[in-house]
């Protein structure tokens, strides 16, 4: 599809460096789906969806800094809902996320309380002032709070929230984040992987399953059509984890943040 | 089931389709995966001397008859590539590299910088300066890339055409003359589109490549062409995303026939595509060789 143009009702302002944007339509997505967003003139980059109407932006890049200088009023390109989401099965769910990869989880949590799930949240942030949702979280439920600072919560990564939780006796397991925080969650739920549902991120570009940009070793998964949102078990045996691919294709190890 | 199996260009093939180049061609597990789900032969992403990113986005916009893409040649270069062809060998099916260079030497220290079961020659990508078709739109310079790599390198070469010229028979008679084992033809038809909403170009780079259902009829037509006015195999490709679409390009004359924006569909379209190739020669008793080029001999 050509991008519809899309006009912003509001910005909302989450922490220095992350906004929320709410668009002047639902897509109606599901959780963990993505939109291509085309900042006119400046690059097109794929971003979550925090809610049907919502999507939040972390300043990181030209893409991002150039989203941060857009007001109420303007308008962007949208081309979505695409991708996979989230599937929620069972009756109880842990979500487990790290830093803006909270965004698509507050709204996959609300999803599953409005269907009578029990919803827990593993929240991780590198300090107190850089947590976002926290009051969407709380209001699904139990919330464990990790800061890598110790600023609030347990002081440690996102995986130093598992002592204080069973991941066991979830139905099923929601994670997105760092990549390394969500390899380090894996490892630790070993035998769990195949109630583990994560949202990935790798270097989309045409969205449409064509260009092979975002392809994962070992089997070639299209993550821009069969993912975001692949199942754990699916993850373990190649590049996850450990490398990922920049824009020319090449790999590069993964780093810590992105 | 009816053999589809042949010689095209040089290589071996257990069915004519291939996975066109820059359609997941990206990394050698996409690359195998195309070759354990059905396809003859893969051709990889272009890949060339140096590194690059790529043009920004958007760089892929579908419209309704196909789609128009400015990817920008991103590749890791030639030294990060071979690894991936390693790979992509394991799908168990000829893996075609696809170079790019903007001169007869800078196409032959890549392609003899890799180990392939063939090369073919990007000589037509219509939105990357100084690259693709750039130079590919004259026949000097055509024949003096093939010859170049000819001599480069032991597997076979094949040449990809850019349509976007008042006679691509020039062309491929440059690849011929140049030493090709074969051409590919056709690349996309240069092309834009713009946001109506706010009056910008929407690809990256302003123009891009169209492909898809809306080339199929130039393809054939340049197809009907080429193999009309060479000795070499031409392969076709452009628009091909059903049975009926190959079949048209074989009965143009061509050898083989590539697939590339009808992969948006899924891999499955290698399988169906043969499945019925397959059924069409049985209800009309006829061999894939006495298929290729019937339309020329039609008219």
């Amino acid at each position: 599809m050509r991008p519809a143009s899309s006009v912003i009702r509001e910005v909302l302002e989450e922490t220095e460096s992350v906004r929320t944007l709410r668009l002047d339509h639902s897509f109606d997505p599901l959780p963990g789906q993505y939109m291509m967003l085309w900042v006119r003139g400046v690059d097109e980059i794929p971003m979550s969806f925090s809610g049907p109407d919502l999507i939040t932006v972390q300043r990181v890049g030209p893409a991002t800094r150039a989203i941060f200088s857009l007001d109420v009023g303007d308008s962007v390109g949208v081309r979505g809902p695409l991708g996979t989401g989230f599937s929620l099965t069972g009756r109880s769910a842990l979500l487990i996320g790290g830093g803006v990869g909270v965004a698509p989880l507050a709204f996959l949590g609300e999803r599953a309380r409005a269907v009578g799930m029990e919803v827990t949240s593993l929240l991780g942030f590198r300090s107190t002032s850089e947590a976002v949702f926290l009051d969407r979280f709380r209001r699904l439920g139990r919330v464990v709070l990790t800061t890598d600072d110790g600023s609030e919560g347990i002081c440690g990564h996102t995986s130093a929230g598992l002592c204080e939780l069973d991941p066991s006796a979830f139905d099923q397991i929601y994670l997105c984040g760092p990549e390394v925080m969500m390899w380090d969650v894996i490892r630790r739920c070993q035998g769990m992987e195949s109630r583990i549902q994560a949202c990935i991120s790798r270097y989309i570009k045409c969205a449409i399953g064509v260009c092979g940009s975002c392809c994962i070793d070992p089997d070639g998964i299209r993550v821009c059509v069969e993912g975001p949102v692949i199942r754990a078990d699916r993850l373990t045996a190649g590049e996850f984890g450990r490398y990922r691919r920049g824009p020319s294709g090449g790999p590069d190890v993964c780093k810590s943040v992105h | 089931m009816i053999s589809l199996a042949g010689d095209v260009g040089g290589l071996r093939l257990r069915n004519p389709l291939m996975l066109a180049a820059g359609i997941l061609g990206t990394t050698g597990a996409s690359l195998a995966r195309a070759g354990r789900e059905g396809a003859g032969a893969v051709v990889t992403k272009s890949v060339g001397l140096t590194p690059r990113d790529g043009h920004p986005g958007p760089t892929v916009v579908r419209i309704g008859v196909g789609l128009i893409n400015a990817m920008g040649l991103p590749n890791p270069s030639y030294l990060a590539f071979q690894q991936e062809i390693d790979l992509a060998r394991e799908g168990g099916v000829p893996v075609v590299a696809s170079v790019f260079g903007s001169d007869p030497s800078e196409f032959s220290q890549v392609a003899s910088g890799l180990v392939a079961d063939a090369f073919e020659l990007n000589l037509s990508c219509p939105h990357a300066e100084r690259y693709g078709a750039e130079i590919g739109c004259q026949p000097a310079n055509v024949e003096e890339v093939t010859r170049a790599v000819k001599r480069a390198v032991g597997a076979p070469v094949w040449v990809k055409l850019t349509p976007n010229v008042s006679d691509i028979v020039g062309l491929g008679l440059a690849a011929q003359q140049g030493g090709a084992d074969a051409v590919v033809a056709i690349n996309t038809l240069k092309a834009m589109a713009i946001d109506v909403e706010s009056g910008y170009p929407i690809l990256g780079n302003r123009f891009g490549g169209l492909s898809g259902p809306a080339i199929k009829p130039v393809a054939i037509r340049c197809v009907y062409e080429l193999s009309a006015a060479l000795d070499i195999p031409v392969i076709g490709v452009g628009g091909v995303g059903c049975w009926q679409d190959a079949a048209e390009m074989i009965l143009a004359g061509a050898s083989a026939v590539q697939i590339g924006t009808a992969l948006s569909g899924g891999y499955q379209v290698f399988r169906d595509i043969a499945a019925g190739l397959s059924k069409y020669l049985v209800r009309k008793d006829m061999t894939l060789e006495e298929m290729r080029g019937l339309a020329r001999r039609r008219s």
